[in-house]
């Protein structure tokens, strides 16, 4: 872990700094200042409407920040005169509905956008789809369709059409959210041996014992800004903010902390969907 | 749909008040007349049989059978017919149809990209056309292309001869239906799909090409195909661009058949001859419509 550290001072391979987003009158970001270093692994936790969704929206410029810049990898992408798709190249991102191209088999999912995007032969393209699904442990499934996969299998499919294009940065957008409980452990699964294998990985989740055990560093968000970062130990385990207790206790047992704060108007209102 | 729901009321969260209880056997409301509900259905639907049955027998009566059989049904006449009807008429009504289809799918396809375009003035251009060209009449756009833009634009010739004016004239019409078909078919397919293209370094054009349009098409080939139905009975309007004799389409060539020998059965086997490509177009058309739904489930 101390080896990571070092790494991420000499290089931050995210970079955020100032950043500030409004959709119309509602600010969702507050000024946002965050660094990730190389193969470090950074869960981002937080209530629905803290921002957090928006935030890793704003690494890959899906959202245009209103004010503050974005580097990864040492470009900054907040600069109106870089080109965006060469940077997104480099960052693969894995949204909570999959967003499988439906139309398209496993296999062509994973080799049209190396094809079209990155222009490489269909020989080569089709090696490293072959070598990005078996990462993921669905070869068996290359040619099926998504829609008969089940979310899980969508989802780890989904992984591996980020990986085939060869990022240097992976985002995940609450990737396991949208599957039934059982499923929720072969992404764990393969998020785990990603991790392990050096990839620098931002994962917005609600996944407490996954951010407890993969991640180098939690961010808690709520409002709009960074309210708590540190160690898992730290941000998990000994909260210094009332708002991180108040969240955690709230995530771990919800009947119990309605008891405790005492306050269910605010917790109704805090589990109301945000973004 | 509303008139179904609004007995319901609104969902609500605090428990509704108790039903009041009606004793059971309890009329509803105070009978008018004698008869239950399924005898009421019975009877209503036996006054439709009756009034089917009568009005049937009334035109089998009143029609004069032997002279509809010599105006519409004459055998040698209709022999007579073949094989050019298939070979020259309904081979230029599928050519006139299919060149219509192929210009209006192209311009269509221009119009709903500008339509949806972030430059205004291109909104606006589509938006414009969209409307005179739903608004307009076919015929008078036949007429436009045959007779005011030879006039207005001397010496200028609209390449293919009749085919090229064809292809045009009904392409503009089809162009118009179209963009809107694509426009909403476009905007159908789900936001994250463009997400995920351009998260993948897709450039908007190439996500549109590679991703967007692909699964577009999936979701309007039945709309797409009813409009070539469509187009293939407006391809009848020929006629008024002045055609050579092997140029004829069905519509004029029945007619013209139908002068010459002074009976109508050619009008009925050109009739025929369209319906022979409608009907399965349209089972076609269904059946990718059930399918769509299915998809959806």
């Amino acid at each position: 872990m101390s080896e990571k550290s070092l790494g991420a001072l000499a290089r931050a391979e995210i970079e955020v700094r100032g950043l500030h987003k409004s959709f119309g009158d509602n600010e969702v970001l507050r000024g946002i200042d965050l660094e990730i270093g190389q193969g470090e692994v950074v869960c981002v936790i937080g209530p629905s409407g803290s921002g957090k969704s928006t935030l890793l929206r704003c690494v890959n410029l899906l959202e245009e920040p209103s004010k503050g810049q974005v580097f990864v990898g040492g470009t900054e992408l907040t600069d109106p005169d870089v080109d965006i798709d060469a940077v997104r190249r480099r960052i693969g991102m894995v949204f909570q509905q999959f967003n499988l191209f439906p139309h398209l088999t496993v296999t062509e999912n994973l080799t049209l956008p190396q094809r079209r995007v990155l222009r490489r032969d269909k020989a080569r393209a089709a090696r490293v789809a072959a070598e990005n699904l078996e990462r993921v442990g669905l070869s068996e499934k290359a040619a099926a369709y998504p829609s008969s996969l089940s979310g899980g299998q969508q989802q780890r499919v989904a992984i591996a059409r980020a990986l085939a294009m060869g990022p240097e940065v992976m985002l995940f957008d609450e990737p396991t959210s949208a599957l039934d409980p059982e499923l929720v452990g072969d992404v764990l699964a393969v998020m785990r041996r990603l991790a392990n294998e050096g990839m620098t990985m931002m994962v917005v989740t609600h996944e407490m014992t996954f951010a407890r055990e993969v991640a180098d560093r939690v961010v808690f968000m709520d409002g709009g800004v960074i309210v708590e970062d540190g160690t898992p130990a730290q941000v998990i385990g000994s909260p210094r903010h009332e708002r991180t207790r108040h969240f955690l206790s709230r995530l771990l047992d919800p009947a119990m902390a309605e008891v405790e704060e005492g306050t269910p108007d605010q917790v109704g209102k805090a589990e109301q969907p945000g973004d | 749909m509303s008139d179904q729901d609004a007995p319901r009321g609104p969902r609500r969260d605090t428990p509704l008040p108790p039903k009041q209880d009606i004793p059971l056997g309890t009329p509803l409301q105070p009978k008018k007349k004698g008869l239950t509900r399924s005898q009421k259905r019975t009877l209503s639907q036996g006054a439709q049989y009756a009034v089917f049955v009568a009005a049937v027998i009334a035109f089998a009566v009143s029609a004069d059978w032997a002279r509809l059989k010599n105006q519409f049904a004459q055998v040698d006449i209709a022999e007579q017919m073949f094989p050019d009807v298939i070979t020259m008429a309904l081979k230029n009504t599928v050519l006139y149809t299919l060149s219509g289809f192929a210009v209006g799918l192209v311009l269509g396809m221009v119009m709903a990209l500008m339509r949806l375009s972030s430059v205004g003035p291109y909104r606006w251009f589509a938006g414009v056309y969209i409307e005179i060209f739903r608004g307009l009449p076919a015929l008078l756009i036949f007429i436009f292309i045959g007779v005011a833009v030879p006039l207005a634009f001397p010496g200028t010739q609209i390449p293919g001869g009749t085919y090229g004016k064809v292809a045009l004239a009904l392409g503009l019409v089809a162009a118009a239906y179209m963009a809107e078909t694509i426009r909403a078919g476009i905007q159908a397919v789900p936001r994250g799909q463009l997400e995920a293209a351009r998260s993948l370094g897709f450039s908007p054009a190439r996500a549109m090409i590679s991703i967007i349009i692909p699964q577009a098409f999936r979701i309007i080939l039945p709309p797409l195909t009813n409009e070539l139905v469509l187009l293939f009975k407006d391809s009848s309007l020929v006629l008024f661009l002045g055609v050579t004799l092997e140029e004829r389409e069905l519509s004029k060539y029945g007619r013209d058949l139908a002068s010459t020998t002074a009976n109508s059965t050619p009008i009925l086997v050109a009739g025929l001859c369209y319906l022979l490509v409608t009907i399965p177009l349209g089972f076609v058309v269904r059946r990718m419509e059930a399918k769509a739904q299915e998809a959806v489930k």
